[in-house]
C-alpha cells in the first residue's frame, strides 16, 4: 500500500464517519417517530433526509455562546476530547480485508484505552461549566465509565482467548467457521450492555438524564459545541456497532457475491439500530440502579463467563 | 365615645352616628341603597337589615335597618348573623324580580351600586319566573338619559332633586309596585344639579347621556384628580380617558368644597376638551402653511423674543404655574392681566381682603353649616352654582337643627326631620339684580340695583352696629326689612354674607365687608365669601397686576413690544376697538391657547396650549384655596402645557437656552420665593418623585383593557405608555394598588365596590373628610395665621363710602351682565347639550321700563354699545328695577360693553332718544 | 428480564403499525364544533350584529388583546364602532366567549390564520365579523332585554307586562 493510499483510505473512512455520525440525525429521529407510531421529519427533501443540512446548520449558524462563569478554555477543549477519542478508536476497526488504517497487534486494546478517554469530555465539560446539573452530570458519567468499564475489558477476553490475539483482523479471521457469537453468547451480551453505557445512551444516559439533571454535563453548552457532544455520542453508537460485529459477528465476513465492506456496514446497521430499538422501548433505571448492576451482577458474570471459557478453552487444547 | 359590639368584636364608635354608618366608617361591608350620606336615613329599601341583641345574654336578637338605629353604648348588633343575611337575600331578590337583564347595555354596569350590593348579598339566580314589569322611557334633555325599567323604587333621586337641590320637575307618580320617577311629561330637566342623578342612582335609571356617546365602561377610563374649571369654587372632579379623549368628569369627594355634588356645567362642560376647535399645531401666520414644525417655530420665535421689549399678559383660566412662568420671561414689571381696569380692581379688591387675614371667608362646607346667609348682589345660582346649593343646605339645615334639636331626633333621620321641620326655613336674605331660584328658600329677596343693595348692606352694617353711619333716606318698608336681616344676622352662630364681582360694584364689596366688621363688634365672627368670574381669577388677582387698559397705554405710547398672550380671549374681556388698538401696536404677537378664538386669530404665532385635562397646574378658589389638577390625557401633536412653552420661550430668550424641563412643583416653589402672598403653595400635592413603597400611583383601574390591542392598528408591536415625570401619577395599572395620598386619589374603587359609593373606603368616617385631610392648600390670610397659631380675631376692614343711591335716568340705561349658568363661561360652551341650553341673544328690561317703552317680549330693540346700535329680542326680566338693562354675559353675537355703564336704547336704529319716564327709586 | 425483551419486541412491532400523524396540510384535521380557534362576532337571526359593545370580553381577556368601542344607533341598539383583536397576542383562552352575554363572540374551529406579517394578525371588525349565528342559533339579546333598541316596544320583550300606566292608581 501506498502513502498516497493510505491517506485516501484515512480520508475516506473519516468523510464516511462523519457522513454517517450526521445521518443518524435523520435515521434516529425516523425511526424513533416509527416506534412511537409517527412519521418523524418527512418534509425537507426525498423521505425528510435535509432535515440532517437544517439540524447541521442550524448548529452553525446558533449563537456560540460561553457562559460568563464557565472556565473558558476547558469549556471550548471538552466537546474535542468526545469527537477526537471516538474517531481515533476506528482507526483499528477492519471494515474490509484492506480498509483498516491501522492494523494493531494490540487493536483491542488501542480501543479500550481510547473508549475510555471519552469520559474526559464529560467530566471536564461537566466541571467547566461550573453549574449545578453539569457537575451532578459529570460525577455520574466518571462513576457509571468507572463500573462499566471494567467489565467491558474484561468481556472481551472471552474472544481474545478463543482467538489468542489483540488483532482485530485476526479476530475476524478467527471467526471464518464460526461467528464468536456461538461461543460467547453471554460475552456479546455483556459487552453490548457495556457499550450502550459507554456511550452513555439511553437507558443508560445517566449523565444527562433531562427530566432530573436537564441534560447534565452539557447543560450549558450550545451551537457547534453541543454539535461536537452529539456527534461524539452518534460516532460512539457506531463504534459500539462496529466493535459488536467485529468481535462477535464475524466482522466483514460474508457471502462472496457481495463486497466484505457491504456486509460489515450491513451488520453494523442493524446494531445501530438496535440502539435506537433500545431508546424507544426503555426506561431510564435510577443511578444507584445503574451502578449496582453494574457492580453486583454485571461484573461476577463477566468473571463466570472469563472462568468458563478459559476452563474450556483449556480443556479444548488439551 | 361608645364601645359597641359588631359580631361580638368590640369597636369605638361616634355617638349620635346610625349604625349604618358607623359600620361602613368601621370598614364592615354592609348593603344598602336608599341611604346616602348627604341625603340621610329613610330606612325605605329595607337592604342593611342586621340583627340587634338586648344583652350580651340575649340569643334571638330583633331585625332593626341599621340606617335608623341609632348608636347607643354597649349596643351588641350582629351584620353576619344567619337571619339578618337571610333577609338582605331575600330583600334583594324582591328587588331585581323587575330589574331587567340590561347589564350589557347599561351605562351604569361596572360602577352599579346594585350590580355591587346583588353580588355582596349573594343573589345570583331569578328564581320569579313571572314577568317582568314595564314602563315608558322620557326625554330629560341633553345630559341624562331615562331609563325606569331598571328602577328599583329607592326614591334616592326624588330625595336628592327635590329635598336636597331643591328641583320642582322630578317627581314620583303611581303607586305601589309600579311607582314611576320622572317628570310629569317627557322635557328638560329644569335643575342644574341634575347631573348628580346619575351618581344618586344606584343603578341605570339615570346616565350620563354625554358619556353615552362615547360610551367607557369606569374600568376602562384612566382617571386622574382635577378640579374643575368653568367657576371659582373650585369643586374637585374626576376626569376619565379613554383612546385619547376625555370621557367624563365624575364627582371627587372633598368634604370642604364640593362634598358629594357637582353642578351640570361641571359636569358635563368638558366637550371643549376633545372639540375640533382645538389649536393642535404651533401656527405661524401669513405663510402658505400655518402648521409648522420645532425647528423653524423655534426659529421664529427666537427673532421675536430676542431683544424685544416683552410684555404678558396673564390668564385668569390658566394655572398659576403658567401665569407665574410668563412673569418669569417678562418680568413683573412687564406683566399685566387680561381685564379692563375695573373689574381688574374689583378682584384686586377682593384678593386684597381675603390675603388680609382680617376676613373670615368660610369653604362651602361651612356655608352649608352656617345659619343666617346674607346674598348682597351676586346672582349665585348662575355664578358659583355649588355654593347656592350649599347655601341651600344652610336653609334647610339650620331649620332641621332646630327641629332636632327640640324633638330629640338625630340629623340623619331624614324623614323624621322633615316632619318635624315642616315648611319652617333658615334665613336666607337674597338681595340680588334678579330674581333667582333661590328666592324660594329665602326670608327676604329683594330685587334692587347693585348701588341700592350695597346701601342697603351699609344701612344693615348700621343697624348692627349703630356706630356706623347711618342711612338717613332709606323708605320705613326698607328700614325694617333691613332691621329684620340685622336681627337675624345677630342672632345667627354662624353668619355668612357672601357677594362678587359680576355686578361690578365695589360698593357690594365694601357692604358686606363692613357688616363682617359691625358683627364683629358684637363678637360674631361672620363669614365673606367672594365669588370671582373664573376658576383662577383669586390666583391671577393674588398677582396683583395692572390691567388689560395699563398695557394698552404703555403698548400705545411706546410701539414695538412682544406681547405674549396666556390662555385668554381678550375679545371676550375687553371692548374690541380696544383690543385691536392694543394688538396694532404690537409689533410681534404669541398666543398660548387650546381652543382657537378671534385672539388667537390676531397671533403672529399661536402656541398649542394643553386644556386642563392634558396638564398638571394649580388654581386658586374664591376662598384662596390652591388645589392641584392633574394630567389624564397624553396630549395629542404637538399640544403642550403653557407652563412648558414659556420655559421653553425663556430658554430662547436667554442667550445659552439650556432647554431643562421643570416641574410644576419647581416653578410653585419658586413662585413662593418670589411672592410672599403663595407661601406654603408648593404643599398643595406630593412632589413627582413622590412614591408609595417605590411605587407610582396608577391611573389605570386594575381591570383596565386592551393594552395590547388599542393602538395594534397603527403598530402591532406595543409602543410604551406616556412617562409622566411631572407626577406622581402613572400612565399605567401598574403601580401602588391602594389608597394614595388624597390629592393624588384617581378614582374611587374598593375590592367588591366599583361605584362611586366606594368613597366611603377613602374617608375617615361617611360623609367626613377624606384620609389624611382633604387636599388643598389654604393661603388666605386667616389660614395662615391659622397654621402660625396667631389667629385671633382681627377686626374686618370698615368702608364708610357709601354709594349714592341709584336713581334710573330718563335717557340712559346701567349696563349690567346678566351671567348663564349655561352659555356664559367661554369653554363650557363646547358642550352641544350646554350651548343648547344658552340663551339666545337678548336685552333684558323690568316690566315698569317695558310698559313704559311700550314694547313687549321679543320686540328688537336697539342698544347703543361702543356708537353702534345692536338689534336684540326684549326679554322681560320680572323685577329687574327700572333704569337698568341687561345683557346676556359672553353669549355669541353680542360685542363686549363696558359693563357697568350707562348706554342708550332705542325702538330702531336711527330713531331719535327715547326718554323714559322711570320713576327714582 | 423476559418482560425488558418482551418490551423491545413490542416496540419494534410499531414498526408495522398504522401511523398517527395526520400529514396536514394536504390532510385537513376533524375538530371538534367547540373546538377554540379563530374568533369571530355572529349576527341575530334578524341579521344584526349580536355585540353590544358592553366591554367584558375586553375585560376578561387575560392579555388584553381585544378593543372596542361602543356606538349607539338612533334607535337606542348598540353596536361596536369598532372592535379590534390582537391575534398576535390572543392565547385562544375562549374567556371571551365565556365573558360574552350576547353570544356575540364565539370561538370557532377554524386555526388557519398564520401570516407573514404580525400586523396581518390585526383583526378588525370586519374581519370578524360573520354571517352566522355561529353555535347559538335563535337567540335574540334584545328579546330579553330590558331596553327596546328598535327590535320590539315597549314590553313586548319576552316575559314582559305591557307598561305600566303611571296615571293609574289601581293595584
Amino acid at each position: 500500500m501506498t502513502v498516497f493510499q493510505h491517506i485516501l483510505i484515512v480520508l475516506g473512512v473519516l468523510f464516511v464517519l462523519l457522513t454517517i455520525a450526521a445521518g443518524l440525525i435523520w435515521v434516529e429521529r425516523r425511526l424513533l417517530a416509527l416506534w412511537q407510531d409517527r412519521l418523524g421529519p418527512n418534509r425537507a427533501g426525498p423521505l425528510g433526509i435535509f432535515i440532517v443540512v437544517a439540524d447541521t446548520l442550524k448548529l452553525f449558524f446558533k449563537e456560540d455562546w460561553i457562559p460568563p462563569f464557565a472556565d473558558k478554555w476547558v469549556f471550548v477543549a471538552a466537546p474535542a476530547i468526545v469527537v477526537a477519542s471516538v474517531l481515533m478508536s476506528f482507526v483499528i476497526i477492519p471494515f474490509s480485508p484492506v480498509i483498516v488504517i491501522a492494523d494493531l497487534n494490540v487493536g483491542l486494546l488501542f480501543f479500550l484505552a481510547m473508549s475510555s478517554l471519552g469520559v474526559y469530555s464529560i467530566v471536564l465539560g461537566g466541571w467547566a461549566s461550573n453549574n449545578k446539573y453539569s457537575l451532578l452530570g459529570a460525577l455520574r458519567g466518571a462513576s457509571q465509565m468507572m463500573a462499566y468499564e471494567v467489565f467491558m475489558g474484561l468481556s472481551l477476553m472471552g474472544v481474545v482467548m478463543l482467538t489468542g490475539s489483540f488483532n482485530l483482523q485476526d479476530i475476524v479471521a478467527a471467526q471464518r467457521s464460526m461467528w464468536f457469537i456461538v461461543y460467547q453468547p453471554l460475552g456479546f451480551i455483556l459487552f453490548f450492555i457495556a457499550g450502550v453505557a459507554e456511550t452513555h445512551r439511553l437507558p443508560f444516559d445517566i449523565p444527562e438524564a433531562e427530566s432530573e439533571l436537564i441534560a447534565g454535563y452539557h447543560a450549558e453548552y450550545s451551537g457547534m459545541k453541543f454539535g461536537m457532544f452529539f456527534i461524539g455520542e452518534y460516532l460512539g453508537i457506531t463504534l459500539i456497532s462496529a466493535m459488536t460485529v467485529t468481535m462477535f459477528f464475524g466482522g466483514w465476513l460474508g457471502p462472496g457475491f457481495l463486497p466484505p465492506w457491504f456486509w460489515f456496514g450491513g451488520k453494523t446497521a442493524i446494531f445501530i439500530g438496535l440502539f435506537i430499538l433500545l431508546r424507544a422501548s426503555l426506561p431510564r433505571p435510577r443511578y444507584d440502579q445503574l451502578i449496582g448492576f453494574g457492580w453486583k451482577l454485571l461484573l461476577p458474570l463477566v468473571l463466570a463467563n472469563l472462568l468458563v471459557t478459559g476452563a474450556v478453552a483449556l480443556l479444548l487444547k488439551k | 365615645m361608645p364601645t359597641i359590639y359588631i359580631d361580638s368584636k368590640p369597636y369605638e364608635a361616634l355617638a349620635g352616628k346610625n349604625l349604618l354608618e358607623t359600620c361602613l366608617g368601621l370598614g364592615i361591608d354592609l348593603p344598602y341603597f336608599c341611604w346616602h350620606p348627604a341625603l340621610g336615613s329613610v330606612g325605605a329599601c329595607r337592604q342593611c337589615a342586621v340583627k340587634v341583641f338586648k344583652d350580651a345574654q340575649d340569643g334571638t336578637g330583633r331585625l332593626v335597618m341599621s340606617c335608623m338605629e341609632m348608636v347607643k353604648e354597649g349596643m351588641r348588633a350582629s351584620v353576619s348573623d344567619k337571619d339578618a343575611v337571610a333577609f338582605r337575600a331575600q330583600v334583594i331578590e324582591w328587588l331585581m324580580t323587575n330589574h331587567p337583564h340590561d347589564c350589557p347595555v347599561c351605562d351604569e354596569g361596572g360602577s352599579c351600586h346594585l350590580q355591587d350590593m346583588t353580588v355582596m348579598t349573594g343573589h345570583d339566580y331569578r328564581r320569579f319566573r313571572y314577568k317582568k314589569r314595564t314602563y315608558e322611557n322620557q326625554n330629560l334633555g341633553p345630559f341624562l338619559h331615562h331609563e325606569m325599567n331598571r328602577c328599583i323604587q329607592c326614591y334616592r333621586c326624588v330625595r336628592f332633586y327635590h329635598d336636597y337641590a331643591g328641583g320642582k320637575d322630578l317627581g314620583v307618580f303611581a303607586a305601589h309596585n309600579h311607582v314611576y320617577f320622572g317628570r310629569e311629561t317627557s322635557g328638560i330637566l329644569e335643575s342644574p344639579f341634575s347631573g348628580n342623578l346619575v351618581e344618586v342612582c344606584p343603578t341605570g335609571v339615570f346616565t350620563d347621556k354625554l358619556l353615552k356617546e362615547h360610551y367607557t365602561r369606569k374600568w376602562d377610563l384612566a382617571s386622574a384628580p382635577s378640579i374643575c374649571q368653568h367657576c371659582s369654587l373650585g369643586c374637585n372632579i374626576f376626569t376619565g380617558e379613554r383612546y385619547g379623549r376625555l370621557r367624563q368628569i365624575t364627582n371627587r369627594y372633598n368634604s370642604e368644597v364640593n362634598g358629594y355634588f357637582l353642578c351640570d356645567k361641571g359636569r358635563f362642560g368638558y366637550a371643549f376638551v376633545n372639540d375640533v376647535n382645538r389649536v393642535t399645531r404651533p401656527l405661524l401666520r401669513n405663510q402658505t402653511i400655518e402648521a409648522v414644525d420645532e425647528a423653524p417655530l423655534m426659529k421664529t420665535l427666537r427673532e421675536m423674543l430676542s431683544g424685544e421689549e416683552l410684555i404678558g399678559i396673564g390668564s385668569p383660566r390658566a394655572s398659576i404655574e403658567s401665569n407665574f412662568s410668563l412673569i418669569q420671561l417678562v418680568g413683573r414689571d412687564n406683566f399685566y392681566q387680561g381685564l379692563p381696569e375695573y373689574p381688574a380692581y374689583l378682584s384686586g379688591k377682593v384678593a386684597e381682603l381675603v390675603q388680609s387675614g382680617a376676613l373670615y371667608v368660610p369653604s362651602l362646607k361651612e356655608i352649608e353649616a352656617s345659619d343666617a346667609v346674607l346674598v348682597l348682589g351676586e346672582d349665585i345660582w348662575n355664578t358659583a352654582p355649588v355654593m347656592a346649593l350649599a347655601v341651600r343646605q344652610a336653609v334647610v339645615r339650620t331649620a332641621a337643627a332646630q327641629a332636632g334639636k327640640q324633638s330629640g331626633l338625630p340629623a340623619w333621620h331624614d324623614l323624621a326631620v322633615k316632619e318635624a321641620t315642616q315648611e319652617k326655613k333658615g334665613f336666607l336674605a337674597n338681595l340680588t339684580v334678579c330674581p333667582s331660584p333661590l328666592d324660594e328658600e329665602a326670608a327676604f329677596s329683594l330685587r334692587r340695583a347693585p348701588d341700592t343693595i350695597a346701601r342697603l348692606g351699609f344701612a344693615i352694617a348700621h343697624a348692627i352696629d349703630p356706630s356706623l353711619p347711618s342711612l338717613p333716606d332709606i323708605s320705613t318698608a326698607m328700614r325694617s326689612i333691613v332691621n329684620s336681616i340685622a336681627g337675624a344676622l345677630r342672632s345667627a352662630q354662624h353668619p355668612v354674607i357672601i357677594s362678587g364681582v359680576s355686578c361690578y360694584n365695589e360698593g357690594l364689596i365694601k357692604a358686606a365687608c363692613t357688616i363682617a366688621a359691625a358683627l364683629h363688634t358684637i363678637g360674631l365672627r361672620a363669614g365673606v365669601a367672594y365669588v370671582l368670574p373664573e376658576c383662577n381669577s383669586m390666583g391671577l388677582a393674588l398677582l396683583h397686576a395692572p390691567s388689560f387698559d395699563n398695557a394698552t397705554a404703555r403698548v400705545l405710547s411706546k410701539p414695538g413690544v412682544t406681547a405674549i398672550i396666556l390662555e385668554a380671549d381678550i375679545y371676550r374681556t375687553v371692548a374690541e376697538k380696544e383690543a385691536d388698538a392694543f394688538f396694532d401696536a404690537c409689533k410681534h404677537i404669541i398666543v398660548l391657547d387650546s381652543m382657537h378664538n378671534r385672539t388667537t386669530q390676531k397671533a403672529h404665532a399661536l402656541l398649542p396650549a394643553a386644556a386642563f385635562a392634558e396638564t398638571d397646574g394649580t388654581i386658586i378658589n374664591y376662598e384662596a384655596r390652591a388645589q392641584q389638577y392633574f394630567q389624564v390625557l397624553a396630549p395629542q401633536q404637538d399640544i403642550r402645557a403653557s407652563w412648558k412653552w414659556l420655559g421653553k420661550l425663556k430658554g430662547l430668550r436667554a442667550a445659552a437656552g439650556n432647554g431643562q424641563q421643570v416641574h410644576p412643583d419647581e416653578i410653585l416653589q419658586q413662585l413662593e420665593q418670589a411672592l410672599p402672598a403663595f407661601k406654603g403653595i408648593s404643599r398643595v400635592a406630593p412632589s413627582p418623585d413622590f412614591r408609595v413603597h417605590g411605587q407610582p400611583i396608577p391611573r389605570d383601574p386594575q381591570r383596565y383593557s386592551g393594552r395590547t390591542a388599542i393602538l395594534a392598528n397603527l403598530t402591532v408591536s406595543e409602543p410604551r405608555p406616556p412617562q409622566d415625570t411631572d407626577s406622581p401619577l402613572a400612565f399605567s395599572m401598574e403601580g401602588y394598588p391602594g389608597i394614595p395620598p388624597p390629592a393624588l386619589i384617581p378614582f374611587y374603587w374598593a375590592p367588591g365596590w366599583n361605584s362611586n359609593q366606594s368613597v366611603s373606603k377613602y374617608q375617615q368616617e361617611p360623609g367626613g373628610a377624606l384620609r389624611d385631610g382633604d387636599p388643598g392648600v389654604l393661603l388666605s390670610g386667616q389660614a395662615v395665621l391659622r397654621l402660625t397659631g396667631e389667629e385671633k380675631p382681627t377686626a374686618p376692614p370698615l368702608f364708610m363710602d357709601i354709594p349714592e343711591a341709584f336713581e334710573a335716568r330718563e335717557d340712559r340705561w346701567l349696563l349690567l351682565p346678566q351671567v348663564h349658568l349655561f352659555g356664559s363661561d367661554e369653554l363650557s360652551s363646547y358642550t352641544p347639550g350646554i350651548r343648547r341650553l344658552a340663551p339666545q341673544p337678548y336685552i333684558g328690561l323690568g316690566e315698569a321700563d317695558a310698559t313704559a317703552l311700550g314694547v313687549i317680549e321679543g320686540d328688537d330693540i336697539f342698544v347703543w354699545l361702543e356708537g353702534k346700535a345692536c338689534s336684540f329680542p326684549l326679554a322681560i326680566r320680572k323685577g329687574l328695577c327700572p333704569g337698568i338693562t341687561l345683557l346676556p354675559m359672553g353669549i355669541p353675537g353680542i360685542p363686549v360693553p363696558q359693563w357697568g355703564s350707562w348706554v342708550k336704547i332705542t325702538l330702531s336704529e336711527d330713531a331719535e332718544e327715547i326718554r323714559c319716564p322711570s320713576k327714582i327709586f | 428480564m423476559l418482560s425488558l425483551l418482551r418490551t423491545i419486541w413490542l416496540v419494534f412491532l410499531h414498526l408495522f403499525h398504522k401511523k398517527a400523524t395526520i400529514e396536514y396540510p394536504e390532510e385537513k384535521i376533524p375538530l371538534h364544533p367547540r373546538y377554540r380557534g379563530r374568533i369571530v362576532l355572529t349576527r341575530d337571526p334578524d341579521g344584526q350584529e349580536r355585540c353590544v359593545g358592553c366591554y367584558l370580553c375586553a375585560a376578561a381577556c387575560p392579555v388584553d388583546c381585544i378593543a372596542l368601542q361602543a356606538a349607539e344607533d338612533e334607535n337606542g341598539r348598540r353596536y361596536p364602532e369598532f372592535f379590534r383583536i390582537n391575534f398576535s397576542r390572543c392565547i385562544f383562552c375562549g374567556y371571551c366567549e365565556d365573558a360574552c352575554p350576547t353570544y356575540a363572540i364565539q370561538l370557532i374551529p377554524d386555526v388557519e390564520m398564520a401570516e407573514f406579517h404580525r400586523q396581518d394578525l390585526v383583526f378588525e371588525k370586519e374581519d370578524l365579523l360573520i354571517d352566522s349565528e355561529g353555535k347559538y342559533p335563535g337567540y335574540n339579546y334584545y328579546k330579553i332585554a330590558g331596553i327596546t333598541a328598535g327590535v320590539k316596544e315597549t314590553g313586548q320583550g319576552a316575559n314582559e307586562e305591557p307598561p305600566v300606566d303611571v296615571h293609574s292608581l289601581l293595584p
